[in-house]
């Protein structure tokens, strides 16, 4: 334990995900090290993360704007919605340079073990944009496990009646991963391939 | 022993010999087990807790299984039935080898109301089984047993995870009774069923507003908990369902209301 302050950053380090007490303490000493300019900017990023930065008011990922860029962009294709777990899946993909159509980020998997249902997620928002009969395609591109192969068989029955095209990525994909860890390539490929999912 | 004489040095490496010895009985393991649960663990590591067969619930970490190039990331997902090698750690133990025996999750992730079943199966077991390496060779086969099942869809999901919680229950010694009063033991079939005091209850020891269900959800719960499948599947829907309230209000009796994914389990 050490005295009050250098302790209480530790203790909010160790907060932070994939932070364990070795690594908070070795941040901790690394920023009391650290010139305070370069510690200002970081105080500053995070104070203006927090004020400025939000959820899109339609397809919730994150926005500096009610509206996030993809969703103001008139180019996008609005025929098309490719549903993602998190915003940094949709950095993944965006990456990849094959996809033009829009997005829907969910806010996580249906994890029935952590108490996560359908009614936690950003689905009923979901629905709302499909009622409107624009969106003729669903790409379901939750992650390549467990839990996003259950989210992804949950949203395909709930979509049914509804006759879209609804399809899911590839194979190819690392099974058991997390879709930001797919690299490019692999993660393009998996888009083009992608497979329908009516029976 | 001569040679264990007073020399300092002979005895350190008895003492030397002895230790690599002993970690050389426990340092290396090879046991099957079903995954219950995973949980990431820093960038691209992931705590996996497993059912095993001879050890019972085992907490052992996967290095790397959440990179795109890991070799057994995707057999270490939750319902996977697989052969493993472990290393004993100092808080967990590392997995260094893992091969798929049975893939339930595939057939099960394919239908919601399997998932959600098989979901609840996983974390009751997770529940029930709470000391790690203590060997619970009943439960590692009533699991089994029942994701088998489930993969199978020979019958409704929901009467699967029924029959596999009564009977988990049963073995770690909270069956219900169910064909005399559990508070007199008075034979035959009773008229309630009282939560608290452990299954059917008489006219005489009924407590006040305890559930008095049909006599066929009772009997249909003593065919989940015999496994007589042929019984069960003849069952009407609303004793399903009625069988389904009770079993899942006895379990979260007995677990204290631990059971989360119970709340998110669908009917077929
Ligand atoms: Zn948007
Ligand atoms: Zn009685």
């Amino acid at each position: 334990m050490y005295e009050g302050a250098v302790q209480n950053l530790i203790d909010e380090l160790g907060r932070l995900p994939g932070v364990g007490p070795k690594s908070a303490q070795r941040i901790a000493f690394h920023l009391l090290a650290a010139e305070t300019a370069d510690v200002k900017r970081l105080t500053h990023a995070l104070t203006e993360v927090k004020e400025r930065v939000r959820f899109c008011d339609i397809c919730g990922n994150v926005s500096e704007e009610e509206e996030c860029r993809i969703c103001r962009d008139a180019r996008r294709d609005g025929a098309v919605i490719c549903v993602v777990e998190e915003s940094k899946d949709v950095v993944a993909i965006e990456r990849t340079r094959e996809y033009r159509g829009r997005y829907h980020v969910l806010g996580g998997a249906i994890s029935p073990i952590e108490g996560v249902g359908p009614d936690d997620l950003r689905i009923k928002e979901l629905m709302a944009r499909l009622s409107d009969g624009q969106v003729t395609e669903l790409i379901l591109a939750t992650d390549p496990n467990l839990e996003g192969e259950a989210t992804a068989t949950y949203l395909a029955r709930l979509v049914k009646p509804m006759g879209l095209k609804v399809t899911r990525l590839a194979s190819g994909l690392p099974v058991g991963g997390d879709l930001e860890y797919a690299d490019e390539v692999t993660l393009g490929r998996a888009f083009e391939g992608r497979r329908s999912l009516e029976d | 022993m001569p040679f264990l004489g007073g020399d300092a040095r002979t005895a350190r490496w008895v003492r030397g010999c002895h230790r690599i010895r002993d970690n050389g009985g426990v340092a290396l393991y090879r046991d099957e087990g079903v995954v219950l649960r995973t949980q990431n663990l820093g960038e691209a590591d992931r705590i996996v807790t497993l059912l095993t067969r001879r050890t019972g619930v085992v907490r052992a970490v996967g290095k790397g299984v959440r990179r795109t190039k890991s070799r057994f990331g995707a057999r270490l997902e939750p319902f996977s039935h697989v052969d493993l090698q472990l290393h004993t750690g100092r808080a967990l133990d590392v997995i260094t080898q893992a091969d798929t025996l049975h893939a339930y999750g595939e057939s099960i992730v394919a239908d919601y109301s399997r998932y959600t079943s098989a979901t609840a199966m996983l974390e009751t077991t997770e529940k029930i089984v709470v000391v790690e390496k203590e060997p619970a060779l009943r439960h590692f086969l009533l699991l089994i047993g029942a994701l088998r099942t489930l993969g199978e869809n020979t019958h409704d999901p929901r009467m699967v995870l029924d029959a596999f919680l009564v009977r988990s229950l049963a073995v770690a010694g909270y069956a219900p009774a169910l064909e005399e009063c559990a508070r007199c033991g008075a034979r035959g079939a009773q008229p309630s069923f009282a939560v608290h005091a452990g299954g059917v209850v008489c006219s005489v020891c009924r407590p006040h507003g305890v559930a008095t269900p049909a006599p066929e959800t009772v009997r249909l719960m003593s065919a989940l908990l015999r496994g007589d499948w042929e019984a069960a599947d003849a069952s009407e829907e609303r004793h399903r369902n009625e069988c389904s309230g009770l079993v899942a209000a006895y379990l979260q009796w007995h677990l204290e209301n631990g059971i989360r994914s119970l709340r998110l389990v669908e009917r077929a």
